[in-house]
């Protein structure tokens, strides 16, 4: 016979919520999360009160009204009687622009400055630590201010090229201007249009630039598939034929005939009145902010693609060597590649913070969506709380963007595991 | 994500709402100093001398109003504000008073929900150039870069002065006067525009004063003045009649170096006993001393005597009175009657 009785069934009692750990860890996370939201009502019920109590309550209509001011980098049509929207559209192209100039140039260096100082070379990889070690110590406003003064006080004014004997002279061939406005480059021409496209009412796009566009990426597209047939010759007869003066024909040619079929010139910038007219302008405010943060940002890049490469074992290079590959062709074929999956998270939270950093050009009045949303729309219309709001979405918008966009990628060439 | 940075926003806006509304009169006193949003540097009305002692016209007004409220003259905090950042520091509390050469406008005292308490400068927009640009009119400023301090009135004044005149220009924003100056001096902009005083002042700081002329062209308005909140209406009065006391003491000849005599030995000109409190008790009225008036002046002179002394012709700064002159000189200043 046996006499089995249950377990006394659980009986539950309140002490348990704070002493039995099966309970303890649910009790606090949701007396945090009880705390987190009341101090979040709290704010909340405080600023709509004192904006009530201050008689501005919340609205966008501002957005719809005329802005009054002038940009002067502006990548789209703008008049001062645009709206404001616009001129926050503005910025935000500008934004992004200063952005996407700065990610480039500061990959391209972060890595060239990355690999030369795991030199042998003791001279190149010493002065590539000092360079590391110099930029990243140094606060990044520092470089916009610094990088802005150098400009201003060192390049000649315009005034200096005027006259029979002038003071400077335009580099290049005549082609290039370097001022303490801004450098004037050569812009490009068309003397054929193919009109403009219309998105809506308010954006227009160079059907011109269109067909450019389409007719590299089909160019493009052809020459990654002669690269791909050729890895298929490769693989199945160990020859691989000679492809690059196909594929440099495929992708030159198209362009280069619909480029003259539009007329495609070059306008120089001349000096005209108070200024240079004509060319491209990259304004010294520009300047200076891709060259502080594209130098910034390169010396944290170069410590990460420094640190991708070192986590690759020296035996794969030596085996490598041992095929027989050079080194150069190590490098890019064997540690590279692998050192890739270390290096591309690190690099996401680079790209985000160049594009963060971004907003500091009011430093130099280069006027992205911090200096006009947060700026003079703000300091017009008195819209402090909707300014303020309107430009954090953005950022975290482009920055949302941006993440995906590398984990994307971060994904297509990460170790594929079983 | 989403949540902290909403809640940043609100942490913001919770602060920039701040302790509006509250009795600024009674916050002044408890504090027993006066937080004055002055600008980061305008030699002549509002600038650090060589001892970081903050003095200029509208320091003036600061000093006066502490003066009146706590009876001394350096309870002043004074808060350094740009054209963008003074109007936040005022709606949210940061400073009680703002005098920084202000523009009066409809915008904002209706929708920027503030209080002008009176104007002490009448400007209007004006442009430098350098002698060299050879250049004498500012109807000849067609493709002209200029620079232009951002979150001013001058910013669309600008702009509908060179629309309307179907001319281009290139604006080079710049946040402080100091800024502007760098990059005017170093020929980065051929223009800096802003109010006339502000250029005049800001000329009179450079090595080759004369190397620069002011264009003839005034192409707006500008009634300059100190300004409040909204919604505290006895505090604005009170700052009102500080600066219309000093008005009333230059028309009726009280200066610093009378006011005090006057104050010990009443006259027999009512007006100027009720101003310094010796008969009648106007400061009362509103929560103040009787002798309010008569330390507003003695803290820093008249309103005559402010501008003399810190932007008058015989300042390296050199404004001649003008339209800031007395009613009774021709001039715009005029001051209600202390009754």
């Amino acid at each position: 016979m046996t006499t089995f009785t249950d377990p006394p069934a659980e009986s539950f009692k309140l002490s348990m919520l704070v002493y039995d750990t099966r309970y303890r860890s649910i009790t606090f996370q949701i007396l945090a999360l009880v705390a987190v939201l009341l101090l979040f009502g709290w704010l909340t019920m405080n600023t709509a009160q004192n904006l009530n109590d201050l008689g501005k309550e919340p609205s966008f209509g501002f957005l719809g009204e005329s802005a009054g001011y002038d940009i002067n980098q502006r990548l789209i049509d703008y008049s001062s009687q645009s709206t404001h929207l616009r001129a926050a559209f503005v910025g935000l192209l500008n934004t992004l622009l200063v952005a996407a100039m700065g990610c480039a140039t500061a990959t391209v260096i972060g890595v060239i400055v990355g690999v030369l100082r795991l030199s042998g070379n003791w001279l190149v990889a010493r002065l590539m630590t000092v360079y590391v070690e110099i930029f990243r110590n140094v606060p990044v406003l520092m470089w916009i201010v610094l990088c802005m003064a150098i400009l201003i006080e060192a390049m000649p004014a315009p005034s200096a090229f005027r006259g029979d004997n002038p003071d400077a002279t335009m580099k290049l061939f005549d082609t290039i201007a370097i001022t303490n406005r801004g450098v004037y480059i050569p812009e490009p021409l068309f003397s054929r249009s193919l009109g403009n496209l219309h998105i809506g009412t308010a954006f227009d796009i160079s059907i011109n630039l269109l067909a450019i566009l389409f007719v590299l990426g089909v160019s493009l597209w052809i020459a990654r598939d002669i690269t791909r047939r050729a890895n298929a010759k490769q693989e199945a007869t160990g020859l691989r034929p000679r492809t690059w003066h196909t594929r440099l024909a495929v992708i030159v040619l198209p362009t280069a005939i619909l480029l003259a079929f539009l007329g495609f010139h070059l306008g120089y910038p001349e000096l005209k009145g108070f200024n240079f007219a004509g060319g491209t302008y990259m304004r010294n405010s520009l300047i200076a902010l891709w060259l502080a943060l594209s130098l910034y940002t390169a010396a944290f890049i170069a410590e990460i693609v420094r640190a991708g490469i070192l986590a690759i074992s020296t035996g794969q290079t030596e085996a490598a060597a041992a095929l027989g590959l050079r080194g150069n062709r190590i490098m890019s074929l064997v540690v590279l590649p692998q050192a890739m999956r270390v290096i591309i998270p690190p690099l996401i939270s680079q790209y985000l913070n160049l594009t963060k950093n971004s907003s500091l050009a009011i430093a130099v009045g280069y006027m992205d969506i911090t200096g006009t949303l947060m700026g003079i729309t703000l300091n017009q219309t008195g819209r402090e709380l909707e300014t303020v709001l309107l430009g954090m979405l953005v950022y975290l918008t482009i920055s949302l963007i941006i993440s995906g966009v590398m984990n994307w990628y971060n994904n297509r060439v990460k170790l594929v595991e079983r | 994500m989403n949540k902290t940075v909403f809640l940043g926003a609100l942490t913001v806006a919770g602060l920039a709402a701040g302790i509006a509304g509250a009795a600024t009169l009674d916050d002044v006193k408890a504090r027993g100093k006066l937080n004055c949003g002055v600008t980061t540097g305008l030699v002549g009305f509002a600038a650090p001398d060589a001892n970081g002692e903050w003095t200029g016209f509208d320091v003036g007004i600061c000093r006066a109003v502490a003066a009146a409220v706590l009876g001394d003259p350096k309870a002043v905090e004074f808060v350094p504000t740009t054209g963008k950042t003074r109007f936040t520091a005022l709606a949210s509390g940061e400073v009680d008073l703002l005098a920084r050469n202000t523009t009066w406008t409809f915008s904002r005292d209706v929708d920027l929900k503030f209080t002008f308490i009176g104007i002490n400068y009448y400007d209007g927009q004006g442009f430098m150039v350098p002698k060299a640009l050879g250049v004498s009119s500012a109807k000849e400023l067609d493709g002209a870069t200029v620079c232009i301090q951002t979150g001013t009135t001058t910013e669309l004044n600008l702009a509908d002065y060179f629309r309307k005149n179907n001319m281009n220009y290139e604006p080079v924003p710049i946040e402080t006067n100091a800024e502007a100056q760098q990059q005017f001096l170093a020929g980065a902009c051929d223009v800096y525009t802003t109010d006339a005083s502000g250029l005049a002042a800001t000329r009179a700081t450079f090595e080759n004063p004369a190397d620069y002329v002011l264009l003839p062209e005034i192409i707006s308005k500008e009634p300059l003045g100190p300004l409040v909140r909204h919604g505290d209406d006895e505090w604005a009065d009170i700052n009102m009649w500080t600066l219309n006391a000093l008005i009333s003491a230059e028309e009726l000849g009280v200066t610093s170096a009378n006011a005090a005599d006057m104050a010990a030995a009443p006259g027999n000109n009512p007006e100027i006993n009720r101003l310094l409190g010796t008969e009648g008790s106007l400061g009362a009225m509103f929560g103040l001393s009787d002798d309010w008036a008569k330390n507003a002046i003695l803290a820093g002179g008249n309103y005559g005597e402010l501008f003399e002394k810190n932007i008058g012709e015989n300042t390296p700064i050199g404004l001649a009175r003008g339209l800031n002159a007395q009613w009774t000189e021709g001039g715009l200043i005029y001051s209600p009657p202390f009754r």
